[in-house]
């Protein structure tokens, strides 16, 4: 496959200090769903604005299917964008909105409107095209949206935050529904979200954002399973964090001593004995000890507080060093809500040595 | 008596105001209609019911001159005013990088009506008159030897003065019919190829004829019923309609005839009005 997006050093810097994207390279295979993810801020937006040619880049360039489109204004790029609060013009009704772009790109009316339809099944509203916009629901909005970005068969569609202003159940159906258009269409996606589990549940490859750079870009499993800093690990996912000491360092493996006990990691790039270094691991990865029970990591501590989410529980465990971790526990029986623990009793915790991150250096709370 | 303390509020509330419709507005207004079909006898006039005052004002043509100049001259002013305070308007909301400067340039259309109207007339007097501003820079910069008295008593300076007089009431309502649009129709637009000539054609013009009906409203029915800057810098051939209708009520103490004109004007501005109104619900029923 080859590359349709091509991002090469590109930076926007609004002033000395005020940076939005600093020196980001990104290749976008074709047909791919990348999803931009990170919190409000982090240049997510700038980013993809400039891939549309809404703003322009300080420095670097942009190539759009091999074409050096830096400069180019929006209206000669071959990529379209689905924006955030849809914008569609409410004026027009749902077929104008949607043959609006193939009128100036020198289709007859009757084929424009013969793709409108064509468009409007794809989303599922054939019967809505001579309605108004602000006669439609917000999911139908966003919808003619979609569909009015996609009859132009563009190399790339942009879909800035894209279900951030569906409530909760449209926002599920919707990822669903968008996923599926993604597979039917074939056009490259690149969507901008702050939500891990739109990131997670939707892309074939995530690129997290952090100040403007790229701070880790892979497959959603391998970003969640192997976040390469602490920053990933705790913004995709919730992760616990503890200080630690290596002790011991061998091929793949390593040991640490951490709130007062032995710990063995997994790891291919084990740290030198005596490195100061933060553990981390996920909540759902780390069990809460029945009595009797052993295991070879294990931690101790007392019960803190436990919050019941209806699918499950999360516990918080003090440790004796004032650190304190969540486990998440299933409860996939209704009856086995009678072993929910109690805050203040002592309380045993083991965590596999293949889901302990290793990170180098202190990690801020 | 529960009954009216209840309603008590509420009837003050809208009871005053519409008093103050009813004493100053509509009594006026059925005063003039009444004095409208009386008859004139000088030098005074005899109650009557007859529609000659109205016969007259359709069959002498001086009044029907008079009634097309003045539509003329409003026409004029609303084009004008159109055509310098849409560009405007669109710089201060599109491309205004800052938003100091554009809340001062908004101020500085603005300001001009907090000072007095006739003031502002009077201006135009002291620019375009043979003694004025625009002679002596003609005369300094070598284009001409002598004043010119070409620019002041015409229509030409009617136009311009009511212009500069009305232009913050088509700036106001088109700069809040631009600044309504959300900047992201206009990139839409863009991103769907179209250029922003085609933008501005297909997206922004439509979504800002509410304003523009409203300020070419506003501007057509002051400048329609204006008599000051006719009486100040309007020549001979600068007669309005109000400007008779003064006449009527004052010189000629014609009342009767006076108040058939206004009567007529009103009809006229009411028309306009309730048209623009309609155009501007349609515009918005799309909206």
């Amino acid at each position: 496959m080859a590359a349709i997006i091509q991002l090469r050093n590109l930076s926007k810097h609004y002033s000395k200090t005020i940076i939005g994207v600093d020196d980001v390279s990104l290749s976008v295979e074709d047909g791919e769903f990348v999803t931009l993810l990170g919190p409000s801020g982090c240049g997510k937006s700038t980013l993809l604005r400039m891939i549309g040619g809404f703003e322009e880049p300080t420095h670097g360039t942009i190539h759009l299917a091999g074409r050096d489109v830096t400069w180019e204004p929006p209206y000669r790029r071959e990529v379209n964008m689905v924006f955030q609060d849809y914008a569609l013009f409410p004026h027009m009704t749902v077929g104008q909105n949607i043959a609006y772009g193939l009128k100036m790109a020198g289709e007859g009316r009757v084929s424009a409107r013969s793709k409108a339809v064509e468009a409007l099944e794809l989303v599922g509203l054939p019967d809505k095209i001579d309605q108004r916009p602000d006669q439609l629901s917000g999911g139908q909005r966003q919808r003619i949206a979609l569909a009015r970005a996609i009859v132009r068969r563009p190399k790339v569609l942009l879909l800035d935050e894209p279900l951030s202003a569906l409530d909760a159940r449209m926002r599920d159906q919707m990822r669903i529904e968008l996923k599926h258009l993604h597979e039917k269409v074939g056009i490259t996606f690149i969507m901008v979200t702050h939500d891990q589990e739109e990131a997670l549940t939707m892309s074939d490859r995530i690129v997290v954002m952090e100040k403007g750079r790229v701070a880790q870009d892979g497959r959603p499993q391998d970003i969640y399973d192997h976040p390469t800093s602490p920053y990933v690990a705790n913004f995709i996912g919730t992760t616990n964090f503890l200080p630690a000491t290596a002790t011991q360092a061998e091929q793949g493996r390593a040991s640490f001593t951490c709130a007062g006990v032995q710990l063995q990691v997994l790891t291919d790039t084990p740290p030198a004995p005596g490195a100061r270094v933060t553990l981390g691991f996920r909540p759902e990865k780390t069990r809460l000890l029945a009595e009797g029970e052993t295991a070879p990591n294990m931690l101790e501590g007392q019960i803190a507080e436990v919050i019941y989410y209806g699918l499950g529980l999360r516990t918080a465990v003090d440790l004796p060093g004032g650190a304190s971790l969540f486990i998440d526990t299933l409860l996939p029986d209704t009856l086995v809500r009678s072993a929910i623990p109690k805050p203040g009793t002592p309380a045993r915790v083991a965590v596999e040595p293949h889901n302990i991150f290793v990170f180098p250096g202190e990690v801020g709370p | 008596m529960t009954f009216l303390r209840r309603h008590l509020s509420g009837a003050l509330v809208l009871g005053i105001p519409l008093a103050w419709i009813v004493v100053f507005m509509l009594v006026p207004y059925a005063i003039i209609g009444t004095y409208s079909v009386w008859t004139k006898t000088y030098p005074t006039f005899k109650p009557d019911f007859q529609f000659g005052n109205y016969a007259t004002l359709f069959s002498d043509p001086q009044y029907l001159q008079v009634l097309l100049r003045t539509l003329k001259i409003s026409a004029l002013v609303s084009i004008a005013s159109l055509a310098l305070a849409y560009p405007f308007a669109y710089w201060l909301v599109f491309r205004c990088r800052w938003a100091g400067l554009r809340t001062w340039l908004y101020m500085a259309v603005i300001a001009p009506l907090w000072v007095s109207y006739l003031l502002r007339a009077y201006i135009w007097k002291t620019i375009l008159g043979t003694e004025g501003i625009l002679n002596s820079f003609l005369m300094w910069a070598g284009f001409t030897d002598a004043p010119s008295d070409i620019f002041l008593y015409n229509q030409f300076a009617m136009v311009l003065t009511l212009t500069y007089i009305f232009i913050p009431f088509m700036v106001m309502p088109i700069y809040t019919a631009l600044e309504r649009i959300p900047p992201n129709l206009a990139e839409a637009s863009a991103d769907l190829g179209q250029t922003p000539w085609q933008t501005f054609l297909k997206v922004t013009l439509p979504l800002s004829t509410p304003g523009i009906a409203a300020g070419f409203t506003l501007t057509f029915c002051l400048s329609f019923g204006d008599f000051i800057a006719p009486f100040l810098v309007g020549g001979p051939d600068g007669n309005l309609i109000a400007g008779v209708i003064q006449t009527q009520f004052g010189s000629a103490l014609n009342w009767p005839l006076g108040s058939a004109l206004s009567i007529v004007m009103l009809v006229i501005v009411l028309s306009i009005v309730s048209l623009s109104d309609r155009l501007e619900r349609s515009s918005r029923v799309g909206a």
